[in-house]
């Protein structure tokens, strides 16, 4: 199912350092073609549709429709993430629409605190089991 | 064939730049991550450096990156020695009960952690119904750390909400590198977008491996990381066997489509001695979409049947013939044995095999109604439709879309099923990866199989976690992460002592240019031969190169096409035709970065194919019946090869010296 950028809403990222989709593809399929400013799918048959670059794009300007292969034209998964839930939207081929939230996070986002309120290492404890912060369970 | 040789005259040398750190972490997944965090607590006190190279962007690399609807590793009430049973019997009996112990005693931390750190897990209410990761905050539910019931979908897997499981892992792992950047004075410690080719020997000991090579896919620099110790997280192989979909719907594989064998290939090439590579997963999965099964099997109690209505599981002409030849690993009922049972039937002409959803949906939908009367009931089944669904937007949206395009709502259609093209991994339902040392503290474990680092392959210094460490499956998201903080602990205790090792690299940083680049200058120097640079009898571009590798493995080495059936002569001439394959990859040829990345890849991938090959050749049974056969040994033969299988790959010669352990079993039946 891969993605594709609609032209109208794709604006390159052009107040960005760089281009989110780009950015964040885990496969770098996503390219910017610099003359017209608009990203595209480079590599559409390596896209494993994780949605990531449709849930990053400032723009709301990257879909995923169906591989054709295997899939018949007219239904779509639209996702709209927060910064603590996630919308879905299915639209079915013959028109049913489902809607669905999602929690993803509890926290605020960047306010992970690694070693707060956890112990130094024990360096004594370095060759044994267990963690920094951890004994391995017995049993 | 001329050999081809890159002196960039024709495309242009890259910028070199060298790090050096103390320890390096190659992949960006959940080892990685883990390892990251527990590296830089226990390196900063003593000021070390650590280094984390990934290939993408950390916040949504590895497997996690689309997200996982479950964690399928937490032992919580359960016992670790129990988790060591169920390992065993999933993996047909042979697996390193010490590491697979060590990994159940410690990865309920990282779950811990998960949580803290913001992942939503689900709880059981006090009606006994599930609460999501917001519900259970909001009515005050307790963390998993302190005594909280999480909503198990099996006795291992517990239900989260997790979108964003990676995002949250990786903001931890990045937030530890910066840590340890800061206090060591380091001017980068996380790299992104650098994908790693090969590790490179040491100039003083030829038995270590110096320092890493690869390249940025963003611009035109090369970088060579020299570390005293290395951990290797680079996932295992998806996509060298031919895929079932015929276009674009390959990228639809099950495990992510990145996975690109590179974890195996990097350390075969320093030499790691490698076990069970003839071990490959192939899931049962919705059919094209590859949607989960787990949570519809455990959670919802879907059956699966043939199209008649029948349980391939109880067919008893099956069962006596399957019990026959692959003897009491047929009464565990795993998976490769329900794969089994299910291709029977395929074979019998009695599909489409059917996920019977509507029914589950059906029964779930009684019950509710019964229990709490038409209101409450309906509501609670909404919830539950959620949950359906959320499983699949969790973790493989395209299995969502896949319904909605054929019109498949589940309480209402049921869905097909099939057995997908095989994957070779480690920390899913596989085992194929290296040889490891344990941690040499559980009671029956041979000495031999710890040499005082835990998690270093063979090579000292070494290091190996997640889906390449072999023999020692069904770690999954969790298991990794804390697969990666084991090895994390031991790669600095290595550095500790041998203080004195200055990494030193026995070629020249030249060398190593014209070989990772080579691609590029074989492009550039042939593409004007042709009107169309696609079509050029010089070279051959890195999409074909995997095409033909997948023809190969499909065709010889038990993919879809045999029914999964292999036998030595078919692996022979497979191997003969990897052989020119692999010749031919002197002539891969890269239009961009991206496509030299590709090329590189897919090379990985080619290493990997063989070493999976060569060890199936070498296994003369059909250990695994359901992922592959040997047709001409159809049975398993506990006798001779009740062991682990090992090999070495020589880079030099390009051989492999094909080597049996002995399996121990450590924990009673």
């Amino acid at each position: 199912m891969p993605s594709f950028v609609i032209t109208e809403k794709c604006d390159g990222c052009k107040a960005q350092d760089k281009t989110a989709c780009q950015y964040i593809c885990p496969n770098d399929l996503m390219a910017l073609n610099r003359d017209l400013m608009k990203a595209y799918n480079q590599e559409p048959d390596q896209c494993w549709e994780c949605y990531n670059c449709v849930k990053i794009c400032p723009q709301q300007a990257i879909e995923v429709r169906g591989y054709q292969d295997f899939n018949p034209i007219g239904g779509n998964v639209i996702p709209m993430r927060g910064t603590d839930s996630i919308m879905w939207t299915v639209k079915f081929r013959n028109g049913i629409l489902k809607r669905f939230k999602f929690p993803i996070r509890t926290t605020a986002e960047g306010s992970v605190d690694p070693y707060a309120g956890k112990p130094e290492p024990d360096f004594s404890k370095l060759k044994a089991s267990g963690f920094f912060n951890y004994e391995a369970r017995q049993a | 064939m001329e050999k081809e040789t890159c002196t960039f005259s024709y495309c242009a040398k890259p910028e070199v730049v060298e790090v050096d750190c103390d320890l390096l972490i190659i992949g960006g997944g959940m080892s990685a991550c883990g390892a990251a965090y527990e590296a830089a607590r226990w390196a900063t006190p003593k000021n070390m450096k650590i280094v984390m190279v990934d290939k993408a962007a950390t916040d949504r690399s590895g497997a996690v990156a689309m997200g996982l609807s479950a964690i399928n590793t937490y032992i919580g009430e359960n016992k670790v020695e129990d988790y060591v049973r169920y390992v065993r019997g999933d993996l047909m009996g042979i697996i390193r009960e010490d590491l697979v112990y060590d990994l159940g005693r410690h990865v309920d931390d990282s779950v811990h952690l998960f949580e803290e750190w913001g992942l939503p897990i689900w709880k059981k209410g006090d009606d006994g119904f599930s609460l999501d990761g917001f519900q259970a905050r909001d009515e005050g539910k307790k963390t998993l750390q302190d005594g909280g019931t999480p909503v198990r979908s099996g006795k291992w897997q517990i239900m989260i909400n997790g979108e964003s499981y990676k995002v949250i892992v990786a903001e931890a792992a990045k937030k530890a590198l910066e840590y340890n950047k800061k206090a060591t004075g380091m001017a980068q410690n996380h790299f992104e977008r650098v994908f790693i080719v090969r590790l490179l020997k040491d100039a003083n000991d030829p038995n270590r491996v110096a320092a890493a090579a690869g390249f940025s896919v963003r611009e035109n620099k090369m970088y060579l990381f020299k570390a005293k110790a290395m951990l290797l997280g680079a996932g295992g192989a998806v996509n060298v066997f031919r895929p079932r979909s015929s276009k674009e719907g390959q990228g639809r594989a099950w495990y992510p489509v990145w996975n690109s064998g590179s974890g195996y290939a990097l350390g075969m090439q320093a030499g790691a001695e490698l076990t069970l590579m003839e071990n490959r997963f192939v899931p049962a999965r919705f059919k094209d979409g590859y949607g989960p099964v787990g949570a519809w099997f455990l959670f919802f109690k879907a059956k699966a049947t043939n199209s008649l209505g029948e349980d391939y599981c109880t067919n008893p002409e099956y069962l006596a013939e399957a019990k026959q030849k692959y003897g009491k690993y047929v009464d565990k009922l795993g998976t490769a044995i329900r794969n089994h049972l299910m291709m029977k039937d395929m074979k019998a002409g009695k599909g489409p095999i059917l996920m019977r959803t509507h029914e589950a949906m059906d029964a779930i939908n009684k019950s509710f109604i019964e229990k709490l009367g038409e209101k409450e009931g309906k509501k609670k089944v909404k919830h539950l439709e959620a949950e359906a669904w959320e499983d699949f937007l969790d973790m493989c949206i395209g299995q969502a879309g896949l319904w909605a395009c054929k019109n498949i709502e589940p309480d209402k259609t049921p869905s097909e099923i099939m057995p997908t093209e095989p994957y070779i991994l480690g920390s899913h339902a596989g085992c194929a990866g290296f040889w490891c040392s344990g941690p040499g503290d559980m009671a029956g474990a041979p000495k031999e199989w710890s040499w005082g680092y835990n998690r270093m392959s063979t090579v000292p210094g070494l290091f190996m976690m997640g889906d390449i460490v072999g023999a020692s499956g069904h770690k999954f998201s969790s298991g990794s992460h804390a697969e990666g903080r084991i090895a994390a602990k031991a790669g600095l205790a290595f550095i500790l002592d041998n203080a004195s090792y200055t990494p030193k690299i026995r070629r020249t940083v030249d060398e190593v240019a014209a070989e990772l680049y080579a691609p590029y200058e074989v492009y550039e120097k042939y593409k004007t031969y042709s009107t169309d640079p696609e079509i050029n009898p010089h070279y051959i571009k890195p999409s074909l190169l995997q095409a033909r590798l997948q023809k190969i493995a499909d065709e010889y080495f038990g993919g879809i096409s045999t029914w999964y059936m292999t036998s030595k002569t078919m692996l022979e001439e497979g191997l003969n035709q990897l052989k020119l394959l692999k010749e031919d990859s002197n002539r891969m040829a890269a239009s961009t970065l991206h496509e030299l990345m590709r090329c590189w890849e897919n090379y990985h991938r080619i290493l990997s194919l063989e070493a999976h090959a060569r060890h199936i050749l070498f296994r003369e049974e059909s250990r695994y019946p359901g992922y592959y056969y040997r047709g001409d040994f159809d049975f398993i033969d506990d006798n001779n090869w009740k062991a682990f299988t090992c090999s070495k790959y020589n880079m030099e010669t390009g051989e492999f010296a094909m080597s049996k352990r002995d399996y121990v079993q450590i924990v009673s039946d």
